[in-house]
């Protein structure tokens, strides 16, 4: 009999990905007492608070996570207000604040809307681990300049773990994913949808020279990069060769020997 | 087996709201996987009764919205399970051979057939009509589909013994390619309702087509990277057409060419659609290259900071 746990997981792998939230809730209520380990495989959309000091909206994940409140990476305070709570250092909130302020200019210049969030905290290895956050909503109501989405959902979450300094050198290693929620509906090709997530990672040694910020920086845009290449490359790719496979144009056909 | 997680505390669902979660988890089953999600879902549920249960109801459901095709035993071909050839939920008539199949819903098989009994049938002058459909359709799918499956039935005014009277048909065509070992499954199913209106001599033609595809990936890419991806594509169109009550061959021949026609033009337009994909619609959710067209210049990023420090000093800030 398979592990509960590994059950619960193949079959949120099965789950068309728009029910994964369903599927989500319905797991935790079979298996309250696996809750922790589900809540940890599964990615779900990312929500947005609006920070009222600063008047900007930030991204809720389990990085800016203290109880029940979350941290505002624009006033550095919890929203609900929370004593005792946990805060990065002094330097790297300084580091911090430096990639909320260029990647909100990064994500400008890609994503032409959206709202970004860093966050960053010591780990236990004396090296720190920073989660970089993007939303967008690219449907013809949100963001979309195009007006081509009836929906569009865009989701990025990149958490890179930098190693400590040894000889002005530092391992790096960033495990990104995107979660995508697209439809279309337009005459004649009518109503196409795409959802999913895809998650890519990769290592890698840089020279610190140019500050952590900018080598992070580059393999966020890379890996960033190479997933969306991997969606509309990859998936839509399969997707055309299984059309193809399974109902081909006539010109194929029609070259079809005899005998197949 | 006592497993360590079999000593916290379990849950606290009743026997139906456990058996409602289950059936969920079978509905929502991609094209060709539920027998892996059953699979799963035993593990979880750990409680034979509510699984078989569940099983019982989500399965028939299952099999005839995805209208999935079982081989009829002794070489009899294939018939589809819909609604449209239902006559008892375990019983569904293939037109074709005359013949009724008894389905196992939960295996997923066709057990025996029976020949159908006459009222299960058509009357002849709706046959004629029928068959020559039949022949056209056949035609067609195999032309066009290297592994496509399809029905003819008849849905409504089956009884009709000559011209005076309404009927309609439903033709049903599916293909799919399926390895859910892969989690890699496709599938093509359209549906075609004719509605041949004897007062205004006119066919109504409606036609629904859905193409459904889900992959779950998993693949090393070098030694410093790896990739995982759960997508799943879902694409729908309706079609709408008529044509005029013709003598049964010409009205097969003219259906089936109407539903060639718009078959071929959704191909068309779903691939120019795909080829705008990646450089038009991507773009509203993120860019190739940023507004600037070339990459993020981060050695700059220290400029960035300098000028903020400046614009604040200065209260430029916003």
């Amino acid at each position: 009999m398979l592990k509960k746990m590994e059950a619960a997981l193949g079959l949120l792998r099965r789950m068309p990905p728009k029910q994964s939230e369903t599927a989500l809730s319905a797991l935790l209520s079979l298996l309250p007492q696996h809750s922790s380990d589900l809540l940890s495989q599964v990615d779900l959309p990312l929500q947005v608070l609006r920070d009222a000091e600063s008047r900007k909206d930030f991204i809720l994940c389990e990085y800016n996570r203290d109880a029940d409140s979350y941290r505002s990476p624009w006033s550095n305070k919890y929203h609900p207000p929370l004593e005792d709570a946990l805060y990065p250092s002094s330097e790297l909130r300084k580091l911090e604040v430096e990639a909320n302020d260029i990647f909100a200019i990064y994500r400008d210049q890609y994503y032409e809307g959206g709202i970004s969030s860093v966050y960053m905290w010591e780990d236990d290895n004396e090296g720190f681990v920073a989660c970089f956050l993007i939303k967008k909503d690219g449907s013809k109501s949100g963001h979309g300049r195009r007006g081509c989405l009836e929906e569009g959902a865009w989701d990025a979450i990149h958490v890179i773990q930098v190693g400590p300094e040894e000889e002005e050198m530092a391992q790096y290693c960033l495990t990104s994913t995107i979660m995508l929620s697209l439809t279309t509906d337009d005459e004649p090709s009518g109503k196409f949808g795409l959802s999913g997530s895809i998650r890519r990672q990769m290592k890698m040694e840089l020279a610190v020279a140019e500050g952590h910020l900018c080598n992070m920086g580059r393999m966020i845009e890379e890996l960033e990069g190479k997933l969306r290449n991997s969606l509309d490359q990859v998936y839509f790719g399969k997707t055309r060769e299984m059309v193809c496979t399974l109902r081909p144009p006539a010109e194929i056909v029609q070259m079809r020997l005899p005998d197949s | 087996m006592a497993d360590e997680e079999d000593e916290l505390p379990e849950t606290e669902l009743s026997y139906d709201q456990k058996k409602e979660i289950a059936k969920w988890f079978l509905l929502n089953a991609p094209a060709g996987e539920i027998n892996y999600v059953a699979k799963d879902l035993k593990a979880v549920l750990r409680d034979e009764e509510v699984y078989n249960e569940a099983a019982m109801e989500a399965f028939p459901v299952y099999n005839k919205s995805h209208m999935i095709c079982l081989e009829m035993p002794n070489r009899a071909g294939d018939v589809i399970v819909s609604s449209y050839s239902e006559i008892t939920e375990n019983e569904y008539l293939d037109p074709r051979t005359a013949q009724v199949a008894i389905v196992d819903h939960v295996q997923q098989i066709c057990t025996k057939v029976r020949p159908a009994d006459d009222e299960e049938l058509a009357s002849s002058y709706i046959e004629e009509f029928r068959c020559a459909l039949d022949a056209e359709i056949q035609r067609y799918v195999s032309e066009s589909y290297p592994k496509g499956v399809f029905a003819v039935n008849c849905v409504k005014g089956k009884d009709a013994d000559g011209p005076g009277m309404d009927f309609e048909f439903v033709v049903i065509i599916t293909a799919r390619k399926l390895s859910p070992q892969n989690f890699c499954n496709g599938s093509w199913r359209s549906v075609w309702n004719i509605d041949f209106q004897d007062e205004s001599q006119v066919l109504d033609i409606k036609g629904k087509l859905q193409v459904t595809f889900t992959t779950h990936l998993s693949l090393s890419v070098g030694a410093h990277y790896f990739e995982e991806g759960n997508v799943e594509l879902d694409a729908k169109k309706e079609f709408q057409d008529s044509t005029i009550f013709q003598s049964a061959d010409d009205c097969a021949i003219a259906i089936a060419n109407i539903i060639r026609h718009h078959e071929t033009e959704y191909l068309a337009a779903l691939e120019v659609a795909y080829s705008k994909l990646p450089d038009n619609t991507f773009k509203d959710l993120r860019r190739k290259l940023p507004v600037t067209r070339t990459l993020f210049p981060w050695q700059n990023t220290l400029q960035f900071s300098l000028t903020r420090e400046v614009e604040k000093e200065l209260g430029l800030g916003k």
